[in-house]
């Protein structure tokens, strides 16, 4: 069993905290919530202070806050139906940029890898893709692929493939059509029984964790067309499959998972105030893998996990925030 | 909301006083008043009122103490409410007024469910679905009309409140 050690517990926000996001050279941490304000943390010495405090984007709770992969950028979505581009070109972060066009609340927003495309979701069933040139944003797909409010959107590591879960219980993957230019759905995800929340890439993009408010976490392989399984392929699009679940381990809602693109590892954040560790066994079939629990921090937290994030640059280093109002960094170790 | 009831003469219970005889407040309360039990969960829902009828949720035997379950270990409370016909459309917001004023009364770490009686409706499962996610509560909240019409539904049960500890749970979460 490995261990999960508290390094420091960052109190501020008022009321809950949903979600945090780490800067990717792992040094800054953004955090957002209830009190409609991103707050910036940076590391000092052996201490996370304050850095600054962003106010007056939003005039609802902000849901998700996503830093671009340059650094340069953090976009935020809020329940306002806004998401907003900050950026750093003074001293201070400013928001130069809104993007309107969702119904209602978004729920989540992420920059694909090459910085050049944004992806939102919505309470309204959409999924929007919007490209930006010269910090010019357009919007260039609405995708009404979903049912039912859409909770998380998140891209491939390495293409420009996106994938969303939903209050509808799947998952879809989108990508751009070349001879049209139209974004499509290429593959629904079905097996959850209840709301996906939440979703993660591994480091190979071939593979995905999703987990769920039937308190699981599912592990989903891609297979592509031609694969030496003989898993058919009927769109010559590739097929994702759900070579494995992870019952019995939660007790409550799952409302994040996090695949450490460093280390293989799994984390999650549940609403029974405990954040779990799962690795793979090392001789795992990935067409039939399997995964151990090695860590289950009970108290993690004294509410609900909203949100848990491996640091991209630290190993082992994980961020949590919850609806107890604090974020905490930890540190795991074998 | 429209002009017409949808249940123009629901059928009216007796209070628990009335049953009883007296008001006597649980034990457990009176003692400790973080320990709670299905008579003090009770206590805090029975005075909302109906959002179609000056009547409480007792009065129409939307919320029974019967229903209501509580595990002090574990930190859970569930609470069972009954729509008063199959096909309410107040379902929600009722099950929204019950689940606001336990979020302001009971402490932050229990973990409140509140769910329909299994067989009274016929979106049950849509509707429990719905008050069990969190985001989509949260989201409600901070909707002013709807916030209004739960605040009306709530009024009479502030009022009746007369525990002082309880009015600082209230502040401490609306701060």
């Amino acid at each position: 069993m490995g261990v999960l050690d508290l390094k420091q517990s960052l109190v501020g926000h008022k009321g809950r905290v949903w979600n945090v996001c780490w800067h990717p050279s792992g040094e800054w941490l953004a955090s957002c919530g209830g009190d409609k304000a991103i707050r910036i943390w940076t590391h000092d010495k052996s201490k996370w202070v304050i850095k600054t405090i962003l106010t007056e984007g939003h005039t609802r709770t902000i849901r998700e806050v996503s830093w671009s992969p340059c650094g340069n950028y953090i976009a935020s979505a809020s329940f306002d139906a806004t998401v907003a581009i900050w950026d750093q070109k003074t001293v201070q972060f400013e928001c130069n940029t809104t993007l309107e066009g969702h119904e209602n609340e978004v729920k989540s927003v992420s920059w694909s890898i090459s910085g050049q495309l944004l992806a939102t979701c919505s309470r309204d069933k959409s999924v929007w893709v919007w490209e930006t040139h010269d910090e010019e944003y357009e919007c260039a797909a609405v995708i009404n692929a979903h049912t039912q409010d859409v909770k998380k959107v998140r891209w491939h590591p390495t293409k420009d493939i996106l994938a969303s879960a939903s209050y509808d219980d799947t998952v879809k993957i989108f990508k751009e059509d070349t001879a049209s230019s139209d974004w499509l759905c290429v593959s629904t995800l079905e097996s959850h029984t209840s709301t996906v929340w939440s979703l993660s890439f591994d480091s190979t993009g071939d593979r995905l964790v999703t987990c769920s408010d039937d308190k699981t976490l599912k592990i989903w392989q891609q297979y592509e067309p031609g694969n030496d399984r003989g898993i058919a392929t009927p769109d010559d699009e590739p097929v994702w499959k759900c070579v494995c679940t992870l019952s019995g381990f939660h007790s409550r809602t799952i409302y994040d998972v996090d695949w450490c693109k460093k280390t293989g590892l799994i984390v999650s954040a549940c609403g029974d105030d405990i954040i779990r560790i799962f690795q793979e066994d090392s001789d795992s079939d990935k067409h039939q893998p399997t995964f151990n629990l090695v860590c289950s921090m009970d108290n993690a937290h004294t509410q609900d996990v909203n949100c848990t994030q491996w640091n991209p640059a630290i190993t082992g280093v994980i961020a949590s925030a919850s609806d107890d109002g604090t974020i905490k960094i930890w540190q795991y170790t074998d | 909301m429209s002009k017409l009831l949808e249940n123009p003469n629901p059928k009216i219970y007796p209070k628990l006083e009335e049953k009883l005889g007296t008001d006597e407040k649980s034990e457990n309360v009176a003692r400790n008043p973080d320990v709670y039990d299905a008579r003090s969960i009770f206590e805090l829902l029975r005075n909302i009122t109906d959002p179609e009828h000056p009547l409480t949720l007792e009065q129409l035997n939307v919320v029974e103490q019967s229903l209501i379950e509580v595990n002090n270990e574990n930190n859970e409370i569930n609470v069972q409410f009954t729509p008063t016909i199959p096909h309410c459309s107040m379902a929600t917001l009722i099950g929204l007024s019950i689940r606001t004023q336990l979020l302001r009364t009971i402490p932050a770490k229990f973990k409140v469910s509140v769910t329909i009686t299994p067989g009274t409706h016929v979106a049950e499962t849509a509707v429990n679905k719905q008050l069990a996610d969190k985001e989509r509560v949260a989201a409600a909240l901070e909707n002013k009309y709807l916030l209004t019409v739960i605040e009306q539904c709530l009024e009479s049960t502030v009022a009746e409140d007369s525990d002082p500890e309880k009015d600082d749970d209230c502040q401490t979460c609306e701060s």
